[in-house]
């Protein structure tokens, strides 16, 4: 019996030594927390999925306060919370509610193997980044996709694969977050984040071609050649032409669709737009631009040739953009 | 004797071509030279479309002082100045000559005589090598006169004539044919940065070159032939010091002068003995067509701007199991996309690889067999560096040094796993030093 | 991309060249200890090649198969060789199954196991069934496998062993490690084949016999003689000889410079030593192999290679 005693007494002292030396260490080294990421995160969904790019919804927190400091939340989004979550948060930092358009990776390349032939081959790691440093590509076209799927890889919510009859990646529109990642993964610069306009609705000039006419038209056949019909129809200034390469500003575009029937070469694509058999126009909806964007969607980063989103384009009118690459 | 101290591979040697006379190529119909020859800023055409030039009339000027101008070789009216498939994959920008006849500028000395004698101040050499466009010829094309103007005095020069890449030969014909006129150009290099010493390092697998260079350079006090033992990457600038002189340059920005040694490589020195004694440009160079299942592999004395695919031709065709065109060596050279590429500065050789040859063995996972550690002549950790690269862990790669890698490819080429460890650190190094640059910037 | 050649060496060459270096002690496994022997080899390889290619095609769905590397095979060949030559069966196929699954398969498969596979299938065998384990056929009874006349490890008893019966393999053990002599040759034809180099297995022979020496110095009661020649039987018996050569230098868990081989090489040799010495087990090479495995992470990142122009100025 003694011996239980002694020692039932002595863990217990030991116990209640140890937690008073925790207590005291725990508010020794305190560590300093903006409280504002409590409470940040006490607005996340606290799934910890991850899907912002963060790791967890504390991580999400820490970084919206962080980039708080500079002002915007541009670029970060809660895409299990959408909109929503989002202006919470913003309402706790104090900053204007990042109300934008709901955007949408698009894949500004359409060559595929039948448009734009493979001209060699390219051995080496499958990667985008090391391909496009090793040389201009399997194809003539030295600016579209290599297909090497990056930006699926890139993409944390599957809202990009690659199509294996094109050789290009799709964009998966009702999963993309528009989180820029394919963006940013794509060495060529052929994704872009664009409104997805309303019903989805929108014109993409779907080339980045910088080449002039003749030689773009030899390595593919449906690149932009630059030759300006589109910018000469549109009736709102949305073209642009730069590089001999036509780019449409989504916010001034009206989806009239008169660039996409002017377009040559088919690089202008209207999307998302009913068969075209009922009426020729839309009414006109302006896209904006920009501002918030979720972080959802990732696009894939370099891809090889051809073909961008798919998304049941029908023809339109549409401006073009340019590409950049 | 004499090698590198750090790694370093044996590629099956290969000189298809070695030993045979260098043949002088024929004009092309039309001539294309692309405006970056060299590393450093891209020439800027100083001609329009239409203008006729000469055989060595100034057709680009450089367009800074790390940079060369270009001159024509053929004579003819200029076509356009386009866009064209370079030696990088890309299209850069050129400017297209239409041949008419070869009608030399009257400046050039064209005689066969050895001018041994020059009155030129070492400033005056420096000069004429600046304005002949002269760029180091081994390959990587770094301005000569760049080269020549060092921070800080040196001791030595050192003739890079070991030509350690498997197949090539230009650079053995060349000291076969032209000893003199090469020993001729070491002296003006020698005199332009006013050093007593030279030597010429040649790998021991040319013995015919080492004793016909041994018996020349009696005549030429200072110059002494230094035979090194075959090891590939024996040309690379820093072993080649390291085996010659036993120094090693430190990183960058550090460069050889700062150890007291100048490279060229023999190939420039001949450039510089034809631009300083003859007057002449910087418009031919020696091209070794070869490969395996080529049917006359030969030395082409060829005008730059020339078509690749017309050296091939010359060399018998094209073979049909040509599975790869590479411009240069087997080890460093590059894959290019059209046989149609014109012959630059820097151009030493094309390589045709069969179809068997052009294929890379399957990919396996790395054993961690140490042998790409062993191998690589910087003394770095390749299958790191590769995974490192792979996985964007920029900062990681950077303590590991990544930025020293010469990419001489030797790690590749042990692999037993076949992993692409050059093509991952390529990749590594150039977005390292795209942070690099970016924070230099900040600052 | 460059470079465009390659040197021609491959992982199946290298493990070719292993196998072949295995092929002496094999053999004379085979001549000692007659069929059982040639059961064992054979029982640990097909278990170790079918677990890997089970594990390959239904659990990480590969879709390319790894066992045509040859690593299984090594892997069972070095099983083998650690184990008595008349040990039952389905002991054999649990180790190969706990070797390969564990050891190898669970860290992503070749290139990525910590431990050596063959280890850990050992040393799982060893402390699962310490007697089946330690029990060794006497050799030369070409008796059926299991009913051979067993004996204790000459390391139970090695001031009475004979240095030449050691050497030359006339004594009972597991089956890999009974002759030093054709250990030694394959260490020969894989230095000569330049698939290992000879750090390790040297650091690993030199810095055993010298702990031994000083440890039994310290211990006191011996002439310095007898001293030197118990070592060298230290040397000789047992699994160090197989260990340096063929499970030390294992490419995956051993390090990536020559300066980290020598440490993992001079740490192994005083491993085994003190647990030969100061342990239960009459045996510690699979142990100290494992306890450095461990370390080599560690190693790697503290041992750089010699970069250039870095320690050597002009």
């Amino acid at each position: 019996m003694n011996v239980i005693l002694v020692a039932v007494i002595a863990l217990g002292l030991l116990g209640l030594i140890l937690a008073a030396v925790l207590y005291l260490i725990a508010k020794k080294f305190a560590v300093e927390e903006d409280p504002r990421i409590a409470q940040v995160a006490e607005v996340l969904p606290q799934a910890n999925c991850g899907g912002c790019g963060y790791p967890g919804c504390q991580g999400f927190a820490e970084a919206c306060v962080k980039a708080s400091a500079e002002g915007s939340l541009d670029g970060r989004a809660c895409p299990v919370g959408g909109k929503a979550v989002m202006d919470k948060v913003s309402e706790i930092l104090g900053l204007a509610s990042t109300d934008a358009e709901q955007k949408v990776a698009v894949v500004r390349c359409q060559g595929s193997c039948a448009h734009r032939p493979r001209t060699a081959e390219y051995v080496g790691v499958k990667n985008c980044h090391v391909a496009n440093a090793t040389s201009g590509g399997e194809t003539g076209c030295f600016f579209g996709c290599l297909g090497l799927g990056e930006c699926v890889a890139a993409c944390s919510f599957g809202a990009l694969h690659m199509n294996p009859e094109t050789g290009l990646p799709e964009v998966d529109e009702s999963k993309c977050t528009a989180c820029g990642q394919c963006v940013k993964a794509c060495p060529r610069k052929i994704i872009e984040l664009r409104p997805m306009g309303k019903k989805g609705r929108r014109m993409s000039v779907l080339c980045v071609n910088k080449e002039k006419g003749a030689v773009a038209r030899k390595a593919c056949d449906i690149a932009c050649i630059g030759c300006g019909k589109c910018q000469k129809v549109c009736e709102f200034e949305a073209i642009t032409l730069e590089n001999n390469l036509a780019y449409i500003d989504p916010a001034k575009c009206r989806l009239c669709r008169k660039c996409e029937d002017a377009c040559p070469q088919h690089s202008i694509v209207a999307m998302n737009f009913p068969p075209r058999k009922p009426k020729a126009e839309e009414p006109a909806k302006p896209a904006e631009p920009e501002v918030k964007k979720a972080p959802e969607a990732a696009a894939p980063v370099e891809a090889p040739a051809p073909e961008p989103v798919p998304v049941a384009p029908v023809k339109e009118a549409a401006p073009k953009q340019e590409a950049q690459s | 004797m004499k090698t590198f101290r750090i790694g370093g591979v044996h590629p099956e040697e290969n000189k298809l071509s070695a030993g045979k006379k260098i043949e002088v190529m024929e004009l092309p119909r039309q001539a294309v030279f692309p405006l970056s020859q060299h590393i450093g800023a891209p020439a800027v055409p100083c001609v329009a479309k239409g203008d006729v030039v000469k055989v060595g009339t100034k057709i680009a000027d450089a367009g800074g002082f790390v940079s060369a101008p270009i001159h024509s070789s053929v004579s003819g009216k200029v076509l356009k100045i386009d866009t064209a498939i370079d030696a990088s994959g890309y299209r850069k920008p050129v400017i297209v000559i239409d041949v008419d006849g070869d009608k030399w500028e009257p400046s050039i000395d064209r005689s066969e005589d050895i001018v041994r004698e020059t009155s030129l101040e070492p400033k005056e050499i420096v000069a004429r090598i600046q304005e002949c466009g002269i760029v180091g010829m081994g390959g990587a094309c770094f301005p000569c006169h760049v080269k020549l103007s060092p921070r800080t005095p040196v001791d030595v020069v050192i003739i890079n004539a070991v030509e350690c890449e498997p197949y090539l030969t230009a650079d053995h014909s060349l000291m076969l044919e032209k000893p003199e006129q090469i020993l001729i150009g070491v002296q003006l290099i020698m005199k332009a940065v006013n050093v007593q010493k030279a030597f010429i390092a040649i790998e021991n697998n040319k013995p015919d070159a080492i004793a016909l260079m041994k018996e020349k350079t009696a005549a030429f006090p200072g110059i002494e032939v230094c035979p090194l033992k075959v090891k590939y990457p024996q040309g690379g600038e820093k072993q080649l010091i390291d085996a010659v002189v036993n120094r090693q340059v430190p990183n960058p920005p550090a460069l050889p002068a700062d150890v007291g040694a100048i490279v060229q490589n023999v190939g420039t020195a001949y450039a510089i003995y034809e631009a300083v004694m003859k007057n002449k440009p910087l418009f031919e160079r020696v091209v070794t067509v070869t490969g395996k299942s080529v049917a006359n592999p030969m030395n082409l004395l060829t005008r730059m701007g020339t078509p690749m695919s017309q050296l091939i031709e010359r060399a018998g065709g094209m073979p049909e199991d040509t599975g790869k065109i590479i411009g240069g060596g087997p080890m460093m050279g590059k894959a290019l996309l059209t046989a149609e590429v014109p012959v630059c500065k820097g151009s030493s050789g094309i390589l045709l690889m069969t179809e068997k040859e052009a294929g890379r063995g399957e990919e396996m996972p790395c054993i961690r067999c140490s042998k790409c550690v062993s191998a690589c002549p910087m003394g770095l950790e390749p299958y790191l560096l590769a995974k490192q690269s792979e996985r964007s862990m920029w900062d990681e790669a950077e303590v590991n040094e990544i930025m020293t890698c010469i990419e001489c490819g030797s790690c590749q080429f042990t692999c037993p796993s076949n992993r692409p460890l050059l093509d991952w650190i390529r990749q590594g190094k150039g977005t390292v030093g795209g942070i690099i640059r970016a924070r230099a910037a900040k600052k | 991309m460059s470079p465009h050649v390659h040197g021609g060496d491959s992982v199946k060459r290298n493990m070719r060249w292993v196998i072949a270096a295995m092929m002496p002690a094999l053999l004379w496994s085979f001549y000692s200890f007659g069929l059982g022997a040639v059961v064992v080899t054979l029982t640990s390889v097909v278990s170790c090649v079918v677990f890997e290619w089970v594990i390959n095609k239904f659990i990480l769905r590969n879709p390319r198969n790894t066992i045509a590397d040859l690593s299984a095979v090594v892997t069972g060949l070095l099983l083998a060789f650690n184990l008595p030559s008349n040990l039952p069966l389905y002991i054999i196929i649990v180790g190969a199954l706990f070797a390969i699954g564990v050891g190898k398969m669970t860290f992503g498969g070749l290139g990525n196991n910590p431990f050596n596979p063959a280890l850990v299938g050992r040393v799982f065998l060893l402390i699962s069934f310490p007697v089946k384990m330690t029990s060794w056929p006497v050799p030369h009874q070409m008796s059926a496998y299991t009913d051979a006349v067993t004996a204790a490890t000459p390391l139970a008893d090695l001031g009475n062993a004979n240095l030449a019966d050691l050497f030359f393999g006339n004594i009972g053990g597991s089956m890999g490690e009974v002759s030093a002599l054709l250990l030694l040759a394959g260490f020969l034809i894989l230095l000569c084949s330049k698939v290992i180099s000879w750090h390790i297995p040297i650091s690993i022979f030199v810095s055993a016999f010298c702990f031994s020496v000083l440890f039994y110095a310290i211990r006191g009661g011996m002439p310095f003689a007898d001293i030197c020649m118990l070592s060298l039987k230290h040397l000789c018996a047992g699994g160090i000889m197989l260990g340096a050569i063929f499970m030390a230098t294992d490419y995956v868990t051993s390090p990536m410079t020559h300066k980290g081989m020598l440490i993992y090489g001079v740490l192994i040799g005083f491993l085994v030593i003190c647990i030969r010495l100061f342990g239960n087990y009459p045996e510690g090479m699979s142990f100290a192999i494992l306890i450095m495995n461990a370390f080599v992470p560690l190693i790697n990142n503290a041992c750089k290679p010699k970069r250039f122009a870095k320690e050597v100025k002009k």
